[in-house]
């Protein structure tokens, strides 16, 4: 007799969800694999962090109520994004932590959260994936997922197990792109003068593809990339690890080159 | 110093342009993060020992009466004086006072962040006292008419070029007349030229990196030695420092000491760490006949039990803008206020006001850098969320952020809306971007796409395409 399979609740994110849906696929093809029964809870929409960073607690504490709600009873939760499971994991439980009623759920959702590869490894054990890419790719950090929850080794370990590649470290992987949310859209030029270091860092590795695990830095880091010029590719860390590179890269139109 | 915080997105802007700040910053980046990573790397105790100075912090903090106490009782008992001071005004004044009480014309002075912000060099000039900064950064910004542009190195922004005309305009009335361009040399001229100010001065000002209160002593850590001969040869020795510098003991100040330097410049310690302890005794060759202790609150016993508390655990090291990449796109005056960077970004708000300052705590992408190399811990981004908040409440923010963001919140609270809204976008700009793959200007997003392209949405949301999955049954 096998276990019951792990029931998991993906959370989509808002940016998967508009710009990037075969992110999401991928995700779910990766959990499917690995034995999860996946569900996407109908109603998300939004993490709510544009507006916790923007010092608008109310809507925030509005849309996490809901994500609250629309998560319980997972066995896990698992998000394609350090920023937003971040937000999940951490910021929840000090959003409510004022509210009797509320703060055990946050708490409860905290400990169920997962960034989608630290689920992979460090709660399922995966060790490798079973997929092909060839090519020399570098791995860009998100500062979320590495400085809040602590995801570094674990892509590195997965992509390294893909058939074909071949991985460079990026300098300054650590370093912020400059996305930052809604920093992007309010100190634009500082943003781009952070994103224009990444692009140059990028393109030092002579990567053909550069991955990461976070939609804000992967279409900050792919515009600038595009806007440059430059020929390296750019997609998220799950379409290589579930070995589905279908969709054209971020920012490049369909049938363009393959990477 | 008259804040510019206010046009901070202004001043951002200019520092981009600037080709020397660019350079001078970007020599910075590499300097300074590196050589405290290997400092910390060849210390396998260094995050116990800011866990360490983190406890003694916080201790002194819940406890900061008595130990301000016990240390001006210390202090006095040695033949010393401790004046305290609410506001900048006041300690300005007691400065003032002091000098003119030993009749002094020039006083010369040590590194001191606490003196920028009380405005001390204004202040003593307007009232016809000379001050002559001796730190050599301090030195070359005083000629240059500038303020600090970073905590521990002022004059970060310069090039060793602009360095050179400063030093050939200002020195020719000492007799140097040659342009000089090897910093050893520049560092010599100005040091000959320093030597004859200290004996000029009447009176020595300098700050303090702690306070002791077991001994009434008060430390501070230079790289030059100039703090020693500024407090050692006038006849009066000035100490302004802030409240929170006091600790209990020596031995707390080693712990903090031994993360502090490490920290800061990645030395393991810095080459003078001076200890004072009352005026010049009968049996002493050599020291000061007065010793003043200007003690400065500006508001720093109320920030204790606010969401501001933690900040008070800063040993000012510069860590946290070292690491900070907004602080080396556009350097330390683009914060436009004493204290710039993310413990500025934390602080300056409480002194000039979150109406002068709110870009500060905003102008971050929240990338957690300068948290994860504190020393002392201290919850920056938390803290410039705090301020967030605040300017949100108060409508301090600008009212197109905030109606953004207020617009955006609604259709994330309302799922019907939000898929219909996320559809038509989806699909318009999917459509509209397909042959490119992506956007190169963007009327909405303006800033977005100046200086790179929006790549264009897959043309579905995921959650059309999952029910429509759901819906079909598996092939």
């Amino acid at each position: 007799m096998s276990k019951p399979p792990v029931a998991v609740g993906l959370f989509v994110t808002c940016l998967v969800d508009l710009f990037r849906p075969s992110v999401g696929f991928a995700a779910v093809k990766l959990l499917e694999a690995a034995g999860c029964d996946v569900t996407v809870p109908a109603l998300q929409t939004c993490c709510g962090q544009p507006a916790y960073n923007s010092g608008d607690r109310r809507s925030a504490i509005g849309i996490a109520a809901q994500v609250l709600a629309a998560f319980r009873g997972f066995d896990y939760v698992v998000v394609p994004s350090g920023s937003c499971a971040g937000m999940l994991k951490l910021h929840y439980p000090a959003l409510f932590a004022g509210d009797a009623g509320q703060s055990a759920a946050a708490l409860d959702l905290s400990q169920r959260t997962y960034e989608l590869v630290s689920f992979l490894t460090d709660v399922l054990g995966i060790r490798t994936v079973d997929a092909r890419f060839e090519g020399a790719v570098t791995y860009h950090d998100s500062c979320s997922a590495l400085r809040e929850l602590g995801v570094m080794e674990q892509p590195r370990r997965l992509l390294d197990s893909v058939r074909g590649l071949r991985r460079t470290e990026l300098p300054n992987a650590d370093v912020c792109c400059g996305f930052g949310g809604t920093f992007c859209v309010k100190y634009p030029e500082i943003s781009t003068d952070m994103v224009r270091k990444k692009a140059s860092d990028v393109v030092g590795t002579g990567a053909d593809l550069l991955l990461s695990g976070d939609m804000g830095c992967l279409l900050n880091i792919a515009g600038r990339l595009e806007r440059e010029g430059a020929k390296v590719a750019v997609r998220h860390v799950a379409e290589v690890l579930a070995d589905a590179c279908g969709s054209p890269p971020i920012g490049e139109p369909k049938s363009s080159r393959p990477a | 110093m008259k804040p510019t915080s206010h046009a901070f997105s202004a001043n951002a802007h200019d520092a981009l342009q600037d080709r020397d700040l660019q350079r001078a910053l970007k020599l910075m980046e590499t300097g300074f993060s590196a050589g405290r990573r290997t400092a910390v790397a060849r210390l396998p105790e260094f995050d116990e020992l800011c866990e360490q100075g983190r406890a003694i912090k916080n201790h002194v903090l819940e406890h900061l009466d008595f130990y301000l106490e016990r240390f001006e009782g210390e202090v006095v008992a040695r033949g010393g004086f401790v004046h305290w001071c609410a506001t900048p005004r006041e300690a300005c004044e007691t400065i003032l006072s002091l000098c003119r009480s030993v009749r002094a014309k020039t006083v010369t002075k040590g590194k001191s962040m606490v003196a920028e912000e009380i405005g001390l060099n204004p202040f003593l000039e307007a009232n016809g006292i000379e001050p002559v900064e001796t730190d050599l950064g301090e030195y070359i910004i005083q000629l240059a008419d500038q303020s600090p542009s970073h905590i521990i190195a002022p004059a970060v922004h310069l090039t060793t070029d602009q360095i050179s005309d400063l030093f050939l305009e200002h020195h020719r009335e000492h007799g140097k007349t040659k342009r000089l361009t090897e910093p050893q040399e520049m560092v010599g001229e100005a040091r000959e030229i320093l030597r004859e100010r200290y004996f000029q001065a009447d009176v020595g000002i300098t700050g303090a990196n702690f306070l002791i209160a077991e001994t009434g002593t008060t430390i501070i850590v230079t790289n030059e030695g100039n703090g020693d001969l500024t407090q050692m040869l006038p006849r009066m020795h000035i100490v302004i420092s802030s409240i929170e510098k006091v600790l209990p003991t020596l031995e707390d100040a080693w712990t903090i000491l031994r993360v502090l330097a490490r920290s800061a410049t990645g030395q393991d310690i810095s080459c003078y760490t001076t200890f004072s302890t009352g005026p010049k005794r009968a049996e002493d060759l050599d020291g000061p006949a007065e010793f003043h202790i200007v003690l400065l609150d500006n508001g720093r016993s109320s920030m204790l039990g606010s969401e501001l508390q933690d900040a008070l655990r800063c040993i000012r090291c510069g860590a946290c803008m070292n690491s900070c990449p907004v602080y080396q796109s556009v350097g330390g005056h683009a914060y436009g206020w004493v204290y710039p960077g993310p413990i500025g970004a934390a602080i300056d708000p409480f002194f000039i006001g979150l109406k002068e300052a709110h870009d500060l705590p905003a102008a971050s992408s929240f990338c957690g850098a300068c948290e994860s190399v504190c020393p002392m811990k201290i919850p920056l981004p938390k803290i410039m969320r705090h301020w967030r908040e605040k300017a949100f409440e108060e409508k301090i923010t600008p009212v197109p952020q905030r109606a953004g963001m207020l617009i955006w919140a609604w259709f994330a609270r309302r799922v019907t809306f939000y898929r219909l809204a996320t559809r038509v976008a989806a699909g318009l700009f999917g459509l509209l971007g397909r042959r490119r793959g992506r956007f190169s200007r963007l009327p909405f997003a303006a800033g977005w796409t100046a200086g790179r392209d929006l790549p264009a949405p897959e043309g579905s949301t995921f959650h059309d395409l999952w029910s429509a999955r759901a819906r079909k049954p598996p092939a």
